[in-house]
């Protein structure tokens, strides 16, 4: 699969709803970009988004295609992703 | 000059602080120094694990007494101790570690420890992350977790309530006759408790409890992954044998979803740096037992030293050699579990009332008689 | 939940040289020691080579000075391998052995030497409502637009202090944001000083004027901060003071940061001498560590051209015939002076700590809160008890700040400098493993 250019789109899926975006995209812009507030639910139960855009801070934690705490920031949305926002824990 | 006391604790790990709480509910003046802060050395270190354990029966008999009162004191525990009555679950690989399993059950009846012994099928019902094929494993749900630098400072927030006073960045130089010297200052003092753990040797010569390293790692939080402290039986034998290193699977879930993995048992000296080698090797066990272990996230790892006995008892009673000394000291593993149990036979002991279980077991003197490793 | 790895075997590289990190730094490190006929591997969290600098936007352009030094770099032989975290290094004889997770599996570094271009992180001070969705860091976001985010249309306030204000507000005014302030805590004075200094660098007045520029509409307050942030599940508005006036403004966004904190965890397990906070290195990038280079902001916050300079540097002194130019040496000493300038007049005012109330959030990954640990003898005590910087960061957001606030000394490093899988861990090197990727094998190339 070889997708050239910034106009490329593909599928991916955000708590069940299916979204176009550009590939090359991180997830965390693809989930900024949805206007996701909360990316995670904090150990106390606050809402959290994404701080330092650099796989530093944690807070942008999302779960991708069943495993939990990944770095939205530090992956690119690939064709055919799930990505399941604000989980506890 | 410092006022008298009744008795002075040294050393505020978990085993001084419940010392101290037993002693100050006992009606005693009771100070309790630290040459850091409450619960910052072994007691840092620790799992956190309330289990009973077998391997004699006065480990038995001390670590089921220690369990009843824990189980006791467990609804007042505030909440950063994080409590959890989980079980724990003795995993028996084979048949023919499931007729060990059948015998631990029936010792531990003894003791008035209920247990029940799961089928591979309840097993795998109890601990879906547990590989297929064990053998079965033993129930025993009167096992806890808790959070070990908060329970130390749990009992000590008792002890003070009861009077006593804690006195955290004081070092104790010297043990003498009825006093401590710390610093330029001599504290006097009906009796001097020697709970300082690891380093209890250096105040007190001719103790021998030597460091036995041991290392943990904790991952993130996954919430269910398990659900009981899990513990292989071949556990015993590695804590028992007195040999240079040994790692055996021991997975704990921490309140918050975390899972503390365990464990190694190394005779380093004071060697606290990480030993990636033993690290893999108690990993690997780990994951021999439950594979999907190898996608957590592991986020830390961190060493400590159990205070170790020749014959992996504790060190409760008095010191003949010196007027007014009393030990509670040389826990090893399991002082997270025995210093509630070890505070109270002290506080029996040294208050003249009749314990609960039997002290001679864990007299002092037996050490100065030179009893060895059997 | 999870479904077992297939195996726990370790992929080994063998080379003379490893460097961390792949921003300007690294990049000029490892070209340079490459070129000299070096086998040099670069490893990098990040998904693309550049760091966090030179970082461009989702599909666009390249700097143009980036785009030179990759390509030196891709020429000179040298392998980047993304998506990969260092977190272990282990010393045996005259070798290094690294540990690293590279996209969820375990390789293992060996080198006889290791150039550390670790980079920096941003300072953050918090404050109440500083963990609402909204709130980020001014790096933070432009990372997150050159990632692809788009910001048009959204009230953004950009508000902290230092030099990286600038192009980050402009590039978001640039974006369609509607940038309503950016407010530099550091005094108009000590601004205008550093501002003046400026003509020793000719490059940054244009630079500097050119960002600008881009937002000339939007008020540039120094002497103001932000004290809170305010909304129920998102961002909405925030309390700006200047210490004489307060007040609250609408928005989505707001961009904040105090300055660049090194990362020094690396060069702290590898036992490499830090000295306030930054990794001690001599006139040829060495540290205190025989074999160990470091370079770039994790050696003291210089910016990019000293970042550069650094990186030459380092990469001549482990090449066979290593030879430094004056011209090299004179360039650094006065990228060193502005510096150094650049500091001192974004020194932090001490209204700044208190902004912390006892309720404020400082540990987000344990929600631990400022009260809670203020009056702690140590961050050791606080961690133990707290929990605070406990998480999976290992306190890289919170430790910081509270350094600031409370002066606490760091707590000792250990591994793994990062999460890192148990699989990854727990790996090992197979039986027939040794040397199993080569230079210029087909294998090797597979990873660029």
């Amino acid at each position: 699969m070889a997708i050239n250019g910034a106009a490329a789109e593909l599928n991916i899926v955000v708590d069940d709803q299916r979204i176009r975006v550009a590939a090359g995209t991180t997830v965390a812009a693809a989930l900024f970009n949805l206007g996701t507030a909360a990316f995670r639910t904090s150990v106390s139960g606050e809402p959290r988004g994404p701080v330092c855009g650099m796989g530093v801070c944690f807070e942008c934690r999302v779960t991708i295609d069943s495993r939990p705490h990944q770095r939205a920031c530090l992956i690119a949305v690939a064709d055919g992703m799930h990505i399941r926002t604000a989980t506890e824990a | 000059m410092t006022a008298h006391h009744d008795a002075v604790v040294v050393g505020a790990g978990i085993v001084g602080a419940a010392c101290a709480e037993a002693l100050s509910r006992s009606g005693m003046s009771v100070l309790v120094l630290d040459a850091s802060f409450a619960g910052s050395g072994t007691t840092a270190a620790g799992m956190g694990h309330l289990v009973v354990m077998d391997d004699s029966p006065a480990q038995l008999a001390l670590t089921a007494y220690s369990g009843r009162l824990w189980a006791a004191l467990a609804p007042e525990l505030p909440r950063n101790v994080e409590h959890e009555a989980c079980g724990t679950l003795w995993v028996a690989e084979d048949d023919e570690q499931l007729e060990a399993v059948r015998a631990k059950q029936s010792v531990y009846a003894d003791s008035g420890v209920a247990t029940e012994i799961l089928s591979p099928a309840q097993l795998a019902e109890a601990e879906p992350h547990l590989r297929p094929g064990l053998a079965g494993a033993l129930l025993v749900r009167g096992d806890a977790v808790i959070y070990p630098p908060n329970g130390a400072r749990a009992l000590l927030q008792r002890a003070i309530t009861n009077g006593a006073s804690v006195r955290e960045g004081v070092r104790v130089n010297a043990i003498g006759a009825r006093e401590v010297i710390a610093g330029n200052e001599r504290i006097s003092c009906d009796c001097v408790i020697n709970a300082a753990g690891a380093l209890a040797p250096e105040l007190t010569p001719g103790i021998p409890i030597v460091p036995r390293k041991g290392h943990l790692v904790i991952t993130d939080r996954y919430p269910g992954f398990c659900r009981h402290q899990l513990v292989e039986l071949g556990y015993l034998t590695s804590a028992h044998t007195m040999t240079t290193e040994s790692v055996a699977f021991n997975v704990q879930p921490r309140a918050t979803g975390q899972m503390l993995i365990g464990s190694s048992r190394e005779l380093v000296g004071w060697d606290g740096s990480i030993n990636r080698s033993i690290v893999r090797r108690m990993l690997d066990r780990a994951l021999d037992f439950m594979p999907g272990l190898a996608l957590a996230s592991a986020i830390r790892t961190w060493t400590g030293f159990r205070p170790t006995t020749p014959d992996k008892l504790p060190l409760i009673g008095s010191w003949d050699e010196m007027p007014g000394l009393w030990i509670a000291a040389g826990h090893e593993g399991l002082g997270i579990t025995t210093s509630v149990g070890t505070g109270q036979l002290l506080a029996d002991l040294i208050t003249g009332r009749a314990p609960a279980i039997d002290p001679a077991p864990f007299a002092p003197s037996r050490v100065l008689a030179g009893v060895g490793e059997h | 939940m999870m479904a077992p790895l297939a195996g726990t075997d370790a992929t080994l590289i063998v080379a003379d040289v490893a460097v961390i990190g792949a921003g300007p730094a690294g990049i000029a490190a490892a070209t340079r020691a490459a070129e000299s006929g070096l086998r040099v591997v670069v490893l990098d969290r990040g998904l693309e080579t550049g760091g966090q600098i030179w970082r461009h936007m989702s599909g666009g352009p390249v700097p143009r000075m980036a785009q030179r030094w990759i390509a030196q770099l891709s020429r000179s032989g040298a392998q980047v391998i993304h998506g990969t975290s260092v977190v272990d290094v282990q010393h045996e004889d005259a070798e290094f052995e690294i540990l690293a997770d590279s996209s969820g599996s375990a390789l293992r570094v060996r080198a006889g030497r290791i150039i550390l271009a670790t980079g920096a992180r941003e300072l953050f001070i918090p404050f109440d409502g500083w963990t609402l969705p909204g709130v980020m860091g001014i790096g933070g976001a432009q990372a997150l637009l050159k990632s692809g985010a788009s910001f048009a249309g959204k009230r953004v306030i950009v508000a902290g202090s230092g030099p990286l204000m600038l192009p980050v507000a402009a590039s978001l005014a640039n974006s369609g944001a509607k940038l309503i302030l950016v407010a530099e805590q550091a005094r108009r004075s000590a601004v205008m000083r550093f501002a003046a200094g400026l003509w020793r660098a000719p490059a940054l007045v244009v630079q500097a004027a050119r960002y600008r520029a881009r937002f000339l509409s939007t008020s540039y307050s120094t002497g103001t901060w932000v004290t809170a942030a305010h909304g129920a599940d998102r961002l909405e508005s925030v309390t700006v003071t200047n210490g004489r006036r307060t007040w609250r403004e609408a928005v989505d966004v707001l961009c904040t940061g105090y300055g660049l904190v090194p990362n020094i965890e690396l060069a702290r397990l590898l036992g490499c001498d830090t000295r306030d906070a930054v990794i001690v290195v001599d006139a040829q990038q060495r540290t205190t560590v025989a074999n160990v280079l470091a370079v770039g902001e994790a050696t003291g916050i210089g910016g990019e051209p000293l970042s550069l300079i650094e990186g030459e540097i380092a990469g001549s002194v482990v090449s066979p015939r290593a030879r430094i130019s004056d011209a090299l040496l004179r360039k650094r000493a006065a990228l060193e002076i502005a510096a150094r300038r650049m500091l001192d007049a974004f020194a932090l005012r001490q209204e700044l700590r208190s902004l912390p109330t006892g309720g404020t959030i400082v540990c987000r990954c344990e929600d631990v809160s400022y009260g809670a640990v203020k009056d702690a003898v140590c961050a050791r005590q606080a961690k133990l008890y707290t929990r605070v910087g406990m998480g999976p960061c290992q306190g890289r957001t919170c430790m910081p700040g509270l350094d600031f606030l409370l002066a606490w000394q760091p707590d000792t490093v250990r591994p793994p400098i990062e999460p890192a899988l148990v699989s990854v861990l727990s790996s090992e090197l197979a039986d027939d493993a040794a040397a199993s990727i080569l230079f210029n094998s087909s294998v090797g190339e597979a990873y660029q």
